[in-house]
């Protein structure tokens, strides 16, 4: 079959076998391999995406259900030249909310969707909105300092 | 101004928060081109004959490349001892997970079509699940045996007079139970045999020249033939050191198909098929007199060592042994293990390695032995400590620990957290029948790192453009370690950070080396780095004094410009990095050593736990966890807490949630993390940390490990805690993980008999 997806603001036009992910869309077709892959039941979130900006997990979207949609990866975050971080990145970057990197992609964009909905988070709410995405490196404690950093409030040492 | 011991950023994030990693799956190298995917089709049974296999119609499949089974293997695939890991399992499989068989298709999705293809007839045979059964089975994993021991430490279940003067003498049964490492990358690799004949194999590993190693050795194929290059790996905990059996049959299957292949496992394999860590029984005895000093410990382990001997038969039982009696001072010693082979996943090192299984059997002595006497746990180990004027200590067990302030660090968590108060806060409540117990959890931990001894190469490259590149052996995946030996280097040659390169996990670049695990790198590692650092400035002082007409001696090099100055005359012109290497005979300066005098240190602290639980449901709640981890100098104080993060994380975790499970028959039930109880951002608190550095002289840093030890200090302070608010009911002990069953059940027990 053949999808039309708008992909970091730029349309792409491709012909996929009908049982693609999106994820493999984005990865194996379009050779944008920051989303990862981490578990194949929707439990780690590390390859989470936005999908007409909201947060959703594209190991568990088929490319075909995102045809029309537009879709925004760690990549179209920053800005086109790359000069200018997004908050998110540059938060995560300044507060050591990643070490390996792996899950990273899918917690920022999960980040961004969270503010998105709820700008101003306590932190037991940026918690509770990142359970479905899982870390083994950092404990978390960095990454909600990441996600209060970025909206503007206190960090904890 | 020095750089290290400040708050750096590290230099590795930006490529991670923008374009995302380099990891194994990622890549697009253009030896890879073309390259065609593997997958490998597992036993779904514990144990069973394999009566038949038939791969003839997924070798009909279009786009399938191959289709391999045992038997298509070379004769070393099999090994040469009856317990060898063989690459594919050939008539028998010991554990659900185990390889069979392997497709290679030109494209991803049909690799599940073709694996569904192939006809394999299982005679099941009875699973060996469980210490005991382990123990007494009649069912051997292994023909030919005529039990399942897989390794013996000391005498098992020998007596001796040790607790014979004791005035009390208590003892438990403690299961230390077995989890899984899960680092967020699975297990990957790509692989290809270049025209010159040499495999490039690019792997998810700890240790890169260990893997080649490895490679070399089960494909009989020369060490310089082989290339292998560590990505970026997405954490590894220990379960990523050196290179596993599928990497074997990966580089065979490459030269088999003549495609250059890549292969990256599911979570359901990876829980299933990645090894496993801990998974002990652990038999504890400790005896004293009723004022609280301890004079005897016994710890007897059997060491669940899963279907094959990777590293529990000998390896892991040996370190808790080594660190049994932790930081107490306790004439009377002794200990045991047996490993036993069990139809599960082969268990190796996570996140401690052995160490871990120690602290927690002699910290839940210490408790049960203070509730026995009614003597405030944190009192009990106060008494036993091994004191700072006693060092180098060494133990009964021989470990000789360098350094420790094991009462100032237990003194100023108990502070931190007000212990009077939490104290006075949970009789309130118990006072009061309040449902919510609160419960406080004190551990005492020390903890042996760089154990192995063996060393670390560096090589640092002073270039004519006045930039550093520096090849560690040590292999990064998370730690940060790039950014820290850069802070050193910018300390040490006057250069800033972002002139510095630090290159690893190569072994073209990096031909020998050790690589990461049991938390080696920075005092290892980093020495070798410091010490090859050192001899290029050695190199340059001379050339400086040619440049600048002076002798040596009177020179000095100024880190804060970074220019060699003749001492006494600042504003002299000084030569600059790039001027005495444009005056060297070479292109560059350039010194490259083994730092081999490392001996292990003794990173130790104290953690705080305080948990609520509501009796009536068996929920555990984590409010507070408080930690003094002291390894040390701190290099970056940004990634020294991370790592102690990510230790109270996964420690926690244990406590409190993860067990890898199987049943009777050996089905794991935890095999998706839909399953398996991975410790998320909800479960655990903002952590409180508390630093405190008392340097070694085992190195030329000063510097201990940390990777490891807040997961060692973490679990039994946390399930400790948990006991602690269920004593005032008659609960005096449960296993980990302390689930809401569990709890409830404990407290249930608890009741029936009072």
């Amino acid at each position: 079959m053949r999808v039309g997806i708008e992909v970091n603001g730029k349309q792409t036009d491709e012909e996929i076998e009908d049982r693609t992910l999106l994820v493999h869309y984005l990865r194996d077709v379009l050779g944008l391999t920051a989303t990862n892959v981490g578990c194949d039941t929707t439990s780690c979130g590390a390859c989470t995406v936005l999908l007409d900006g909201e947060a959703v997990k594209s190991c568990t979207v088929l490319a075909a259900q995102a045809d029309g949609h537009a879709v925004t990866t760690l990549e179209g975050l920053a800005d086109p030249d790359g000069s200018e971080l997004h908050p998110m990145q540059r938060a995560f970057r300044e507060q050591h909310g990643l070490q390996c990197g792996f899950c990273t992609p899918g917690m920022i964009m999960a980040s961004v969707s969270l503010l998105r909905d709820n700008p101003k988070p306590s932190r037991d709410e940026v918690r509770h909105g990142l359970e479905g995405n899982l870390c083994r490196c950092t404990g978390y404690h960095n990454i909600v300092n990441a996600v209060m950093d970025a909206s503007g409030q206190e960090v904890q040492a | 101004m020095s750089v290290v011991g400040t708050r750096v950023v590290r230099m590795e994030d930006h490529k991670l928060i923008t374009s995302g990693g380099d990891y194994v799956d990622d890549l697009r190298e253009p030896l890879l081109t073309g390259a065609a995917h593997v997958m490998f089709v597992r036993s779904p049974l514990a144990h069973a004959k394999i009566a038949a296999i038939d791969p003839a119609a997924a070798r009909e499949l279009p786009g399938v490349l191959g289709v391999f089974i045992a038997e298509d293997l070379p004769e070393a695939s099999r090994g040469d001892s009856p317990t060898s890991e063989p690459w594919l399992a050939g008539d028998t499989v010991r554990y659900v997970g185990e390889p069979v068989a392997l497709v290679v298709t030109e494209q991803r999705y049909q690799l599940a079509d073709a694996a569904e293809l192939i006809d394999i007839d299982y005679d099941p045979l009875p699973a060996v699940i469980g210490y005991e059964t382990a123990l007494t089975s009649e069912t051997q994993l292994f023909e030919g045996t005529e039990h399942n021991i897989a390794g013996v430490n000391g005498e098992p279940g020998a007596q001796t007079g040790a607790f014979d003067d004791c005035e009390v003498v208590v003892t438990e049964t403690i299961e230390n139970q077995r989890v899984a490492p899960a680092p967020l990358e699975v297990r990957g690799a790509s692989c290809a045999w270049g025209p010159d004949g040499r495999l490039t194999m690019w792997l998810s590993t700890q240790n890169a020249q260990m893997a080649r190693g490895a490679l070399a050795m089960r494909l009989g194929v020369d060490e310089e033939l082989i290339r292998v290059i560590a990505p970026d790996v997405g954490g590894g905990f220990g379960a990523k050191i050196g290179a596993d059996p599928e990497a074997t049959v990966l580089a065979w299957a490459a030269r088999e198909v003549g495609r250059p292949v890549r292969w990256i496992e599911t979570r359901s394999e990876n829980l299933t098929s990645m090894t496993h860590g801990r998974g002990q029984r652990q038999t504890v005895t400790i005896g004293g007199s009723k004022d609280g000093r301890v004079s005897a410990y016994r710890l007897e382990v059997v060491q669940d060592t899963g279907a094959y001997p990777r590293m529990a038969a000998s390896m892991l039982p040996s370190l808790t042994g080594l660190m049994a009696t932790g930081v107490y001072k306790i004439p009377a010693v002794e200990y045991a293990s047996r490993s036993v082979f069990t139809n599960t996943t082969p268990i190796a090192a996570y996140r401690g390695a052995g160490r871990p299984e120690a602290t927690a059997a002699v910290e839940r002595a210490m408790d049960l032995f203070a509730l026995r006497i009614g003597m405030d746990p944190a009192d009990v180990r106060r008494i036993n400590f091994i004191k700072p004027s006693e060092f180098p200590y060494t133990t009964p067990s021989g470990a000789t620990y360098d350094t420790g302030e094991y009462a100032e660090a237990l003194d100023r968590v108990l502070a931190a957290a007000d212990y009077p108060a939490l104290r006075a806060e949970q009789a309130r409540r118990r006072a009061e029948g309040d449902v919510v117990a609160l419960g406080i959890g004190v551990s005492s931990y020390v903890e042996i790192t760089g154990g192995d001894s063996s060393g670390e190469s560096g090589k640092v490259v002073m270039h004519a453009d006045g930039s550093v590149t520096a090849y560690t052996g040590s292999s990064p995946h998370g730690q940060g370690l790039a950014s820290t030996l850069a802070m050193m280097l910018a300390d040490q040659f006057g250069v800033p950070m972002e002139k510095i390169t630090v290159r690893h996990g190569d072994t073209d670049e990096i031909p020998k080396a050790v690589g990461t695990f049991g938390s080696r790198s920075l005092q290892l590692g980093g020495s070798a780095i410091k010490q090859a650092a050192d001899k290029v400035i050695e190199q340059a002082r001379e050339i400086a004094a040619d440049l600048l007409e002076a002798n040596p001696d009177d020179l000095e090099l100024d880190v804060t410009s970074g220019q060699w100055q003749v001492r006494g005359a600042p504003s002299a012109a000084g030569a600059t990095w790039s001027q005495v290497v444009e005056r060297a005979e070479d292109t560059e300066l350039a010194a490259d050593l083994w730092f081999s005098e490392g001996n292990p240190t003794f990173p130790f602290g104290a953690q705080v736990a305080v948990v609520d639980v509501d009796t009536e449901t068996g929920k555990v709640v984590l409010r507070r966890i408080i930690a003094l981890d002291d390894a040390g100098p701190i290099m970056n104080p940004l990634t020294f807490a991370g790592q102690r993060h990510g230790g109270l994380a996964q420690g926690s975790a244990q406590a409190m949630l993860e067990v890898m499970d199987y049943d009777e028959d050996g089905n794991p039930t935890t095999a998706t993390l839909a399953d398996y109880s991975f410790i998320t951002a909800t479960e655990l608190p903002d952590f409180e940390l508390l630093d405190m550095a008392t340097p070694t002289d085992r190195n030329p840093l000063g510097v201990k490990g940390i990777g490891e030890a807040a997961t060692i200090g973490s679990t039994p302070a946390v399930h400790s805690a948990v006991v602690d608010a269920l004593t005032h009911l008659g609960v005096r002990h449960l296993d980990m993980p302390t689930t809401p069953i569990r709890v409830w059940n404990a407290i249930n027990a608890a009741k029936e008999v009072h």
